[in-house]
């Protein structure tokens, strides 16, 4: 028999999921990121015509959305290194803490700077 | 007088819940709810138990989707509206209702090289180590472990990979090779090491979240994962 | 696959990461900068065509990404997919290749053209 949610309804738990959904994520769009940036290869018109395109605002909404799933990867990540290869402590529930204040704050620099 | 609702388990994988109702007593644990059931309500009922005090981890159930020990669960602290959902440990084959076959928990822990290998002879002088030394803290730390099975019912890596040796046998092999007196190191690094060991833990730390112990195995993976990682850039893996 | 080998891929995912999350950081901030002159392909290209330690830096990148991506996808499928064997391998190495060429092509493009 599995576990269902309830056995999984604690932080470090969800910090997992997200790190997982995060990295699936990007691993999806990172092609069309290099794809779209090897239009340069026809010269800046052709980069040209793929920025214009990137100026709608749902576009504009899902790079933000790339990036802020890119800061929880990598805040995750780290905090994971950090768990993995420093001695044990009680305070990697801060760890946890810290990467998600770090994945807010990136989230609204963006946001501002967007 | 008020009633708890229950819902207990039967039979093995394809079986059901069953409702019962049963007296809600002060200081009532969840064990003492399932022996109610089992001797005033349906005799046919299978479950576990040996010590009810917290110390042998027989009795180790899915109390609401979350594995514990049920002797040491109270129901005011679970059930405050009511009701109770019983059943037996996840990731584990099950025999009958609430009883589940424990083999390849126990298997798993052979695996891991779980044993202390001596090199001492009865002729030796006793070792002498120091308690606060690193690696003896390091093994103190997990030592405790009774094999109950609730990390390994709570880890969701032995759900997803069959293979996985789980928590506990992982944690049993960091404790051994941090004992100095142990000569088995090398075979025991590579029974840990790789897909089906220790790097397969993702650090989800629900068995340190549900250890009735309190023992924390992700930290004597991680301890694993750095130990193998050094053997295995030093070709020794 | 050998223990060993499995050991030395976890070994090479926590290294690309440690990359990585250098890498990350810089370009998050380079890309906040660079926003800030707004983004066409003038003020882009104006600043990093000919940059050769800026390809040198985006090249590494790239490296560590096709790395570290196809090992964590390798575990995900494993774990959710149920893959195994010839197929799991086929599917990670193509991955890999993937993202090492696509993502060296957009370094050229970019900072050579």
């Amino acid at each position: 028999m599995r576990n269902d949610y309830r056995a999984r309804s604690h932080p470090a738990w969800w910090a997992f999921l997200v790190h997982r959904l995060s990295g699936l994520a990007l691993a999806a769009f990172l092609p069309f990121h290099f794809w779209a940036l090897g239009q340069a290869l026809g010269g800046g018109a052709a980069l040209d015509g793929f920025l214009a395109w990137a100026q709608q605002p749902l576009v504009k909404a899902s790079e933000w959305g790339l990036v802020v799933l890119l800061a929880a990867h990598t805040a995750g990540g780290l905090r994971l290194l950090a768990l993995e290869l420093l001695p044990w402590r009680d305070w990697q529930k801060a760890l946890l803490a810290g990467a998600a204040g770090f994945v807010i704050v990136v989230g609204l620099a963006l946001a501002l700077a967007l | 007088m008020a009633f708890l609702s229950v819902k207990v388990w039967r039979g093995d994988e394809l079986g059901r819940y069953h409702r019962f109702r049963v007296p809600r007593e002060a200081n009532q644990t969840v064990l003492d709810v399932v022996t109610y059931i089992q001797r005033r309500l349906d005799a046919t009922l299978s479950y576990r138990f040996a010590c009810r005090v917290g110390m042998c981890g027989s009795c180790a159930m899915t109390v609401n989707g979350v594995a514990r020990w049920t002797c040491r669960t109270h129901v005011a602290k679970v059930a405050a509206d009511g009701h109770l959902e019983i059943g037996p440990l996840r990731n584990l084959p099950v025999i009958k209702d609430l009883v589940t076959d424990m083999a390849e928990f126990f298997d798993k822990w052979a695996r891991a090289g779980g044993q202390h290998a001596p090199t001492a002879t009865r002729k030796d002088d006793f070792a002498r180590i120091a308690p606060d030394s690193r690696t003896r803290q390091a093994a103190d730390a997990g030592i405790e472990c009774i094999g109950c099975g609730v990390c390994y019912a709570s880890c969701d890596v032995v759900a997803w990979n069959p293979d996985y040796l789980g928590p506990a046998a992982l944690n049993r092999a960091w404790t051994l090779v941090n004992d100095v007196r142990d000569g088995a190191r090398a075979e025991r690094l590579r029974a840990v090491a790789g897909d089906a060991g220790c790097h397969a833990c993702h650090t989800h730390l629900s068995c340190t979240e549900r250890c009735p112990r309190h023992l924390a195995p992700t930290a004597s993976i991680a301890g694993l994962k750095r130990v193998t990682a050094v053997a295995a850039l030093r070709g020794e893996l | 696959m050998s223990t060993r080998t499995e050991t030395r891929l976890w070994i090479a995912q926590r290294a690309s990461a440690a990359i990585l999350a250098l890498c990350v950081v810089v370009h998050l901030v380079v890309i906040v900068y660079a926003m800030r002159d707004g983004l066409s392909a003038e003020t882009i290209l104006g600043r990093t065509r000919g940059s050769f330690g800026w390809l040198a830096f985006y090249a590494v990148f790239v490296l560590a990404a096709a790395v570290h991506a196809p090992i964590g996808l390798r575990t995900v499928l494993m774990e959710w997919a149920d893959a195994r064997g010839r197929t799991l391998a086929i599917v990670v190495h193509a991955f890999a290749l993937a993202i090492a060429v696509i993502g060296l092509r957009a370094v050229w493009a970019v900072f050579v053209g």
